[in-house]
């Protein structure tokens, strides 16, 4: 039994692995299980922008783009299967979308020579690439995340929050937990109360965490819930009628299906972004042309203009413009994953990119560097038009608060450094 | 023709009471282990490591070890997550407390840890019986994951709340961390296997093992005929618990190197194994390795036929998956519901008759 399986399984591995000379992005997906809701938009997303680019440009410089799809289903253990399955076929850089997996990744990505790309998640130090010179978290990450939440309550009081309450629910988990170290500095700068209301995956169950809030009544609450847990905390926040305008969430929860089940009740709920939203973009008459009227379109191509769509195509956006970048630098177009690592080291994102792209003014602008694997911090908070049926941004792009963050990236990297024994530095 | 005792001659006790007792068999059993150690290791890749020989041999151990407490001595448990646990972060405060002592002996330290865990919440045992005795050790589950969450000191008061398995070597040799050669981990793990499972068949067909199938069978009369309950309740709750650590702790270290408690050790790996152990066949060592393999090389398989093979979406492939799984569990369970290790000892008695009806 066990070695017919064996056998079976050699053949099939083996047959499953042709060798070909393109560009592989491996597109770590989960389109099951309790984060599918956010995890398929996001993955139509970045699938759909390089099949755009296969489609209307011939590929990156004349190299046309694979893509591997492999699911995760948001598990560190098929996350691993996954990373060990697509590795061999030369993959440039991973962009596994859990913090979890990240964390797995990152000693052996860093073994293996292929950049990660964790893109607004995972080991926020990674911010670090002098520790850190596989892993690359621009242009935002958790921890400009928990700061830009607050200095957004902070301009709503006029600069003083000392005596507020501010509750964080939070996935507890590896994700969950990034932003706690941040809150306490900013609550110890700021002088606001903070109290830690977990919730356990898959995050189904919230009664308790919200009765919590129902009886310690907070000014605001925060949140960094994923999958199923956004859809659940919106809806018991309308519950218990907690004032809307007063509940934040990170990036990973704001998106439309998270705040569709809750009905009208969820309008004026806010979420933070650091791209635009909407489709209203050139790039998206491209897409339209070339990926969905194709029937090309990865997944059920019902996903585009989506917060989280969006999200995808900025992640695949920035992964071919390192890709540009490392096709220049290295003068060859069939680049290898060291050269892309250089690629997104050296990538620079300007406002003349991203027009010429067909996404003018679509994210901040912002430059890679040994020193700074992730960006400069710039965020935006959004908030939900029930009526409209649509996130729109409330403010400008403003930056976080780097002295409360370099410190603790500088802590945390340190320490990683020397469990790890690596030396560091640019 | 296969598996007969006709010319297998026993001069000594000791040689009628070997745990093959028929050549043939014997020799299926040494040449599996030859193959195990002298040639796998030197074909194996990262992949065939990470995604199919260190799961199932890791598996098989938690397996083994539930098996012990399930099948042998009839104390259901569907705690063996968070026992994992224990045994997972026991194993990294040992790595980072004492770096200069060898992995070897933080994963047999880990195991002890965990019985003493494990004997801790099976004292309910020698009260409560049967499903209560399950939801009894459910409880010792989530209160295992919830202290490790909780309790920073756990987990070295890091950011995330996750543990990370820094590098260590045996006889020089890098067996955790990033640097490791897939034919290390192999063996690392192969060598615990090997171990536990001549361990757990040498208990199970001892005094000790007879003790814990009295209890299992019926327990008054097992006490009436001088079986001591406590002692044996207590000792199987042990001796799994050593088992379910060990494997919590290469599971943390040598395969996936960082854990998330909530995730990796939650309430659907306790079921994991306990399906291993229903599927593979209660009370019998062999079923714990059919089991495992049952369950972790399937979905492997299936998914490299589906997406590889066949190229359909992985999402397909993935909801297919579960109910190929699932179909085929219920199809096993009918056709044999002493599990898999019922269907080899069947297969083992039509061999022994084939080619010849009678």
């Amino acid at each position: 039994m066990k070695m017919k399986l064996l056998t079976a399984a050699a053949a099939a591995v083996m047959a499953a692995a042709p060798a070909l000379a393109d560009l592989v992005i491996v597109d770590t997906s989960y389109r099951t299980g309790p984060y599918a809701a956010n995890g398929i938009p996001f993955s139509d997303g970045y699938q759909d922008y390089f099949t755009l680019l296969n489609e209307r440009d011939g590929g990156i410089g004349g190299e046309m783009v694979r893509i591997v799809e492999c699911e995760t289903g948001y598990n560190t253990e098929k996350g691993v299967e996954c990373y060990e399955a697509t590795k061999g076929e030369g993959a440039l850089v991973y962009q596994p979308l859990s913090t979890g997996i990240t964390y797995q990744l990152i000693p052996k990505a860093t073994a293996d020579g292929i950049p990660l790309h964790t893109m607004g998640y995972g080991r926020t130090s990674a911010k670090n690439g002098g520790v850190f010179n596989w892993v690359f978290n621009y242009p935002a990450n958790y921890w400009d995340g928990a700061s830009l939440a607050v200095t957004h309550i902070a301009d709503q009081n006029g600069g003083d929050i000392a005596g507020k309450k501010i509750a964080l629910v939070y996935h507890n988990s590896a994700y969950g937990k990034e932003p706690i170290r941040t809150l306490e500095g900013l609550a110890e700068k700021h002088g606001f109360e903070l109290s830690l209301l977990p919730v356990d995956h898959p995050g189904q169950e919230q009664k308790s965490q919200w009765l919590q809030i129902r009886r310690e009544k907070p000014d605001y609450v925060l949140m960094w819930g994923w999958g199923v847990m956004n859809q659940v905390a919106i809806q018991e926040a309308v519950n218990i009628r907690f004032p809307m305008e007063n509940f934040i969430g990170i990036w990973w929860s704001g998106s439309e299906n998270d705040v569709k089940a809750a009905g009208d009740k969820a309008n004026g709920y806010k979420a933070l972004t650091f791209h635009n939203l909407g489709s209203d973009y050139p790039v998206y008459a491209d897409i339209q042309q070339h990926v969905v009227g194709a029937g090309k379109a990865a997944g059920a191509g019902d996903q585009v203009g989506t917060v989280l769509y969006n999200r995808g195509m900025y992640a695949a956006m920035l992964a071919s413009e390192a890709i540009k970048t490392a096709q220049e630098m290295s003068g060859t177009s069939d680049i290898t994953s060291a050269q892309m690592r250089d690629g997104m080291e050296n990538l620079e994102i300007t406002e003349a990119k991203m027009a010429a792209i067909g996404l003018p003014n679509f994210g901040p602008e912002f430059k890679v560097s040994c020193e700074n694997h992730g960006g400069n911090g710039f965020g935006a908070v959004s908030q939900w038009n029930a009526e409209a049926g649509s996130f729109e941004l409330i403010t400008e792009y403003y930056q976080s608060d780097q002295d409360v963050i370099g410190p603790l990236v500088d802590e945390d990297s340190a320490a990683f450094a020397a469990e790890n024994g690596i030396e560091g530095g640019c | 023709m296969f598996y007969r005792e006709a010319g297998d001659f026993k001069t000594s006790y000791s040689e009628d009471n070997q745990t093959f007792p028929i050549k043939f068999d014997r020799w299926r059993y040494y040449f599996v282990l030859l193959v195990a150690f002298a040639v796998v290791p030197f074909i194996i890749n990262d992949y065939w490591v990470n995604a199919v020989f260190l799961p199932f041999l890791i598996y098989s151990i938690a397996a083994i070890g539930l098996n012990i407490l399930v099948g042998y001595c009839g104390q259901v448990s569907l705690g063996t997550g968070g026992f994992m646990a224990v045994g997972a972060y026991a194993c990294y405060k040992l790595m980072t407390g004492f770096p200069e002592v060898s992995i070897f002996i933080h994963i047999i330290l880990s195991g002890g840890i965990t019985a003493m865990v494990c004997v801790a919440f099976g004292l309910p045992s020698l009260r409560i019986k049967g499903f209560y005795l399950a939801v009894a050790t459910l409880a010792a589950q989530f209160f295992l994951v919830w202290l490790f969450n909780k309790v920073a000191w756990f987990y070295n008061y890091s950011a995330s709340g996750q543990i990370n398995a820094p590098e260590r070597t045996v006889l020089g040799t890098p067996i955790t961390g990033a640097q490791t050669e897939p034919w290390a981990a192999y063996l690392f793990c192969l060598v615990f296997v090997v171990i536990c499972a001549v361990i757990a068949r040498n208990l199970t067909r001892g005094m000790q093992g007879r003790k814990w199938m009295a209890i299992r069978d019926m327990d008054i009369a097992a006490e009436i005929i001088g079986v001591n309950p406590l002692r044996a309740k207590l000792s199987a709750f042990a001796v799994s618990g050593f088992f379910v650590g060990i494997s919590g702790a290469l599971f943390f270290s040598v395969y996936l190197g960082a854990v998330e408690v909530g995730e990796v050790f939650g309430i659907t790996k306790s079921f994991l194994v306990l399906f291993m152990v229903i599927i593979g066949g209660l009370g019998s060592i062999f079923g714990s390795f059919a089991g495992a393999a049952f369950l972790v090389l399937l979905p492997v398989l299936l998914k490299n036929v589906l997406v590889g093979t066949l190229g359909w979406p992985t999402d397909l492939a993935a909801h297919l998956e579960f109910m190929i799984v699932g179909a085929l569990i219920v199809v096993f369970l009918i056709a044999e519901p002493h599990g898999l290790a019922q269907l080899w000892r069947v297969a083992k008695e039509k061999l022994r008759l084939w080619p010849f009806p009678h």
